[in-house]
């Protein structure tokens, strides 16, 4: 007989709310059903409603966490439409906030994870070190998380020379510490038991799942936007892939914590090389953009983002969509939370698979769930989830 | 008031317990009231603890804009916290809609749909006005003036 149990959407593991409804035989897992409705707020509706310098700042808050990812995304799309490239120098400042922004992502997520891991101490010190970071993301672009950095056409203001000296003694800082991490991940018995051979996610079944981003690398297949479609200026750039090919949530900590290093690798080239001249083009305020479509592709800190719109000639987008990596990735954590024959999941384990992901519900609320059947569901108490959940136990048996 | 009530109210305001529920929020928010528990911030120090469960909560605190499908959880969780009980709407989103003003599935504000005792600006919110926003609630809850 197999029970059901709801996580969510308010539970302390994770901020977002995300509801898990998991069917449990015993100790182990048998199905998994996902709803992440709770936060869908029609972003999407609401860009076709405003003028394109606007959307910029509604598209940003699509994800705090990725928000420079997004307004890339976004700027690349509308210089798309009005066929313009932003200038060199605004290409290597938008790198260097990106990867910042992926750097503090990681971290972000590192330290979250070993929380719901129970590691506190790990906890604070990667949040701790991730405050230097915030410190540079204000001090280049103004504020902490939501920089409001990327604009149509570059970027919002210049690097100064004093801020490019603190950045440089902060990338000394982060890499040093993240060796230290490394070591204490790889010496740490309890994490290793707790993250090797835990959600196992098969390179062949990443692929048939459309996983994207870190994730995806984690299962040995070498996928990155920056690599294979280089959007600003990543072609000039050098970089590893990095990828691991144990598929399991140990691989995704040690495929984020390599990628750190990439990245200040990469600001450092960017702040050695960065071409003088102008930071951003002159584009009026309101404008219009000729009709047309266009797509624009960015290596956001989770994976893969696409943002697609259509253009009818006006001063505002037709239709604008948004494809964010969680979405893609939220698959994976049905298959990896289910157990199969030789593979076992237990309950104790749905925080340290579901955090392997690094899932962002805010940006995966695109989808606008409508079955009616299953939002009455949510409605009701735990005693009547537990009542119908044996009900339907009874009538399996 | 007795010397009793005198001591248990001296002593919630020297603990109040949060509770974060995000109601729809872009996350930012969300981030920086965690950022509030490590050790740059360390909110700890004037005696908050962020508790997972409404029942053990004093203060919630609600980020992002209310969308249709959070309401009648954020009702439920509001109900299920213990009197006294108080409401911080942080970020522009919670205290009149932000950038989301307009959106089909959110409302307008916080307040219109669950009474509010404190409102920190700012999108997203700092995490120092957040600790400024706590320290001032704890001294009226101290005084009894909310
Ligand atoms: S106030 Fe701003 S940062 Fe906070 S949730 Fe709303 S949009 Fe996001």
């Amino acid at each position: 007989m197999s029970f059901e149990i709801s996580i969510g959407p308010q539970h302390p593991i994770h901020v977002e709310p995300l509801m898990l409804r998991l069917s449990v035989e015993g100790e182990l897992i048998v199905d998994v059903d996902v709803d992440v409705s709770y936060i869908h707020r029609g972003i999407e509706k609401a860009l076709e409603a405003r003028p394109y310098i606007q959307g910029l700042y509604l598209v940003e808050r699509i994800c705090g966490i990725c928000n420079a990812a997004h307004s890339l995304c976004y700027c690349l799309n509308v210089e798309q439409l009005l066929g313009k490239e932003a200038p060199p120098r605004a290409k290597y400042l938008r790198i260097v906030v990106e990867e910042l922004s992926r750097i503090h992502s990681h971290l972000l997520w590192l330290g979250h994870y070993f929380h719901t891991l129970g590691f506190e101490t790990l906890f604070m010190y990667f949040w701790r070190d991730r405050e230097r970071i915030m410190d540079m993301l204000e001090l280049i672009t103004g504020n902490r998380v939501t920089t409001s950095y990327n604009t149509i056409g570059g970027v919002r203001r210049d690097l100064t020379p004093e801020a490019e000296q603190r950045l440089r003694r902060t990338l000394d800082y982060i890499e040093e510490r993240m060796r230290y991490y490394e070591k204490v991940i790889d010496s740490e018995p309890t994490i290793l038991a707790r993250t090797q051979g835990v959600g196992i996610l098969k390179p062949s079944d990443a692929v048939r799942l459309g996983v994207v981003g870190p994730h995806l690398r984690a299962s040995g297949v070498k996928h990155d936007v920056r690599l294979d479609d280089p959007y600003s200026g990543h072609d000039e750039i050098p970089f590893n892939v990095i990828t691991w090919d144990t598929c399991d949530c140990y691989a995704r900590v040690k495929v984020r914590i390599r990628e750190v290093y990439e990245s200040v690798n990469m600001i450092r080239y960017a702040l050695d090389h960065m071409p003088s001249g102008d930071y951003r083009l002159k584009i009026p305020p309101f404008f219009k953009a000729p009709p047309g479509e266009s797509l624009s592709r960015v290596e956001a800190p989770r994976g893969e983002l696409v943002h697609y719109s259509i253009s009818d000639g006006g001063d505002r987008p037709y239709r604008y969509k948004v494809r964010t990596p969680t979405l893609a990735n939220l698959l994976s954590v049905v298959e990896m939370l289910r157990s199969r024959d030789g593979y076992e999941v237990y309950i104790a384990d749905v925080p340290a698979i579901l955090g392997g992901i690094d899932p962002c519900i805010c940006c995966s609320a695109r989808v606008m769930v409508t079955d009616e059947a299953r939002r009455r569901r949510t409605i009701m108490t735990l005693e009547d989830v537990i009542k119908i959940s044996r009900e339907r136990g009874a009538k399996r048996r | 008031m007795g010397l009793v009530e005198k001591l248990v109210k001296k002593c919630r305001a020297r603990s109040p317990w949060i509770l974060l529920f995000d109601t729809g929020a872009c996350n930012a928010c969300d981030i920086e009231i965690a950022a509030c528990l490590t050790p740059r911030y360390d909110v700890e120090r004037f005696g908050v603890l962020a508790r997972g469960s409404p029942r053990h909560a004093d203060i919630l605190v609600v980020t992002g804009p209310v969308t249709r499908q959070a309401r009648d959880r954020l009702i439920r969780i509001y109900e299920q916290m213990p009197e006294p009980k108080y409401v911080v709407a942080a970020g522009t989103c919670a205290t009149s809609g932000g950038v989301y003003w307009g959106c089909y599935n959110t409302y307008p504000s916080l307040d219109s749909v669950i009474p509010v005792h404190a409102y920190v600006s700012g999108c997203p919110v700092k995490p120092e006005a957040i600790l400024k926003a706590i320290s001032i609630l704890v001294e009226k809850i101290e005084k009894g003036e909310v």
